[in-house]
């Protein structure tokens, strides 16, 4: 196995999926304004009212709201990368390369790079969308490459999570009914929508265990606050995805092994 | 090893937890064979299979293809064998050429050898019209085609097909039956599973009958058929004759040549060694003792009756299902 083949295999591979996705270009098209059109403008302009900027501490509650979409826009394109592969599982697509000579990774890679850039790209959208609104970024630029960075290492975990998931269960019906368990809780339960101080006493402890939670407290001073106030959250959400990472990407290891041999 | 070998398959047993798929499976195929698996669903040809393609490591035993051993250099046996799984592994977002041209990545063909197979290939399985339509519009049969032609992209020495003309109508399974015989033609070495008879029957060489997880028989067909004692002739005597058959097996078993006679409610089944010479001498003997005969047949053991004769059970009946191949 040469480097040069390892390359030729991901690029293949990576390459399927782009195919893929310029064929469907209805999906493609729901996918990136679903999260914005939904969340960010349908939720921002409800709460607009609703909200009390004195605990939200934001300017308006479409800015608090942007970081909770872009880490939202994460977790769901995370938790839903595997989906394609346990599809690849059931009709044996994933046998048909798994009995070529590739290096049993490349298929995971491949994928990988494929979530990742529509993530990136789609945290870009979102936040012009935000701008269009009026949602300025206290950071500038240079925030920007910070949150993208914080969003890939939250969706690296939650990748590996939706693979592990769909190369363990036994039907895509479980898939996706784990899925859900897992998806609107850890959004509820975070400061997506609502900051931790105006959470009832239970639920605050429950949000602080939640990894959503420490990565949007490290986005939103990005955007609504500044440097300052930001640079320990990031630096704090940076150690939390590590070990998340690490822990998401064990998992995710074994399930491949055991149903790759 | 035997040159002419080109698997050798000993002692090989797959379990998934407590359920034991297949266990204790040998035996050897031949450079330049079609050999098949035939078995019911649930049989363990599947999972015999995805070993054999290292895609599913056994829990015992070994095997080698080409000399390599499916666990320890897989990565050798994958870069000389072809494989063509069932129909419904195509993804039905990508053109025909698109999914060449993924497997010849994953072959790590260069740019130039890549144009050049697949131009072949789509050649090959007349699929040069529809090479740039998405999967999605394909006929059934179209898809097997270009299944072929992956299986055939890495020009392998050995092609492994799962079950290749399942659900097909009849012209696409003989256009199927041309591809995979043109295939041994040109020295490609051919293991398939199938759960047709007539399938097993004209196109394999050799199979094994593979039931419950173990193998029952391995032959060529005409050996399996053979071994069940030659061709029968059945006769049916009409009905309100019946009280009449007795004296006729008694008749016919005096016959030479005849080795075996099995009395029915208005008839007789004979086994006989040469059905041209019998024929007339059966209906001599029935005519001596005054039968109206109300038809008599001739048949050569059929793939069916080595079926049963060594599962105990028809190929479509009820089988005691082993495991789901999943």
């Amino acid at each position: 196995m040469t480097f040069k083949h390892y390359k030729q295999e991901v690029l293949a591979l990576t390459m399927r999926w782009v195919r893929r996705l310029s064929r469907e270009k209805f999906s493609m098209l729901f996918t990136l304004v679903q999260p914005m059109l939904f969340w960010l403008i349908f939720f921002g302009s409800l709460f607009q009212h609703a909200a009390n900027i004195q605990i939200l501490q934001a300017p308006n509650y479409m800015s608090f709201l942007a970081g909770g979409v872009v880490v939202m826009t994460v977790l769901n394109n995370g938790l839903a990368g595997g989906v394609d592969l346990l599809f690849d599982k059931e009709n044996g697509f994933l046998e048909r390369m798994m009995s070529t000579p590739i290096h049993r990774s490349s298929v995971i890679l491949s994928r990988y790079l494929f979530v990742m850039a529509i993530t990136g790209m789609q945290i870009l959208v979102i936040l012009s969308i935000a701008f269009v609104f009026g949602v300025r970024l206290e950071t500038g630029l240079p925030g920007i490459a910070v949150i993208l960075a914080i969003g890939m290492l939250f969706g690296v975990g939650l990748t590996a999570i939706s693979m592990a998931l769909a190369f363990s269960v036994k039907s895509h019906g479980d898939f996706f009914s784990m899925l859900g368990f897992l998806s609107l809780p850890m959004i509820f339960l975070s400061s997506a929508l609502v900051p931790l101080s105006a959470m009832p006493g239970w639920m605050q402890v429950v949000a602080m265990v939640n990894p959503m939670t420490w990565v949007i407290d490290a986005v939103r001073p990005l955007i609504i606050t500044g440097w300052n106030a930001a640079i320990p959250q990031v630096a704090m959400a940076f150690v939390i995805l590590a070990v998340f990472d690490a822990v998401c990407l064990y998992g995710g290891a074994k399930a491949f092994r055991r149903a790759i041999g | 090893m035997d040159p002419a070998v080109v698997i050798d398959v000993a002692r090989l047993g797959k379990t998934f937890g407590p359920v034991t798929a297949v266990e204790d499976l040998s035996f050897t195929i031949h450079a330049g064979e079609i050999f098949g698996l035939l078995g019911p669903n649930g049989a363990g040809k599947s999972t015999t299979l995805r070993m054999l393609i290292t895609v599913l490591p056994p829990s015992t035993g070994t095997a080698t293809v080409l000399g390599h051993d499916i666990v320890t250099e897989a990565d050798a046996v994958r870069s000389l064998i072809g494989y063509v799984p069932q129909e419904r592994a195509v993804d039905r977002f990508l053109t025909g050429r698109e999914h060449l041209e993924l497997l010849a990545g994953l072959y790590h063909l260069s740019r130039v050898e890549t144009n050049e197979r697949i131009d072949e290939l789509l050649k090959l399985v007349n699929l040069e019209e529809h090479a740039d339509r998405v999967a999605k519009t394909y006929s059934g049969g179209m898809k097997r085609k270009l299944d072929i032609a992956c299986g055939l992209l890495p020009n392998p020495k050995i092609v492994f097909l799962d079950e290749p003309t399942l659900g097909l109508d009849v012209q696409s399974r003989l256009k199927i039956w041309d591809y995979i015989r043109q295939l041994r033609e040109n020295g490609i070495t051919i293991v398939l599973t199938t759960n047709y008879l007539e399938e097993a029957d004209q196109l394999c060489d050799r199979l094994a009958i593979i039931d419950g997880g173990t193998i029952r028989v391995i032959g060529s067909p005409l050996e399996l058929k053979t071994g069940l004692g030659g061709d029968s002739l059945s006769v049916a005597i009409k009905p309100h004759e019946a009280d009449k058959l007795p004296r006729l097996r008694e008749g016919v078993m005096g016959l030479p040549l005849v080795r075996d006679v099995r009395l029915k409610p208005t008839g007789l089944d004979i086994l006989v060694e040469s059905p041209e010479k019998c024929l007339p001498a059966v209906i001599e003997v029935a005519q001596r003792l005054d039968c109206s005969l109300d038809g008599i047949e001739y048949h050569r053991p059929r793939l069916d009756d080595v079926f049963v004769a060594h599962t105990g059970h028809g190929l479509r009946g009820g089988t005691p299902e082993m495991v789901e191949e999943e």
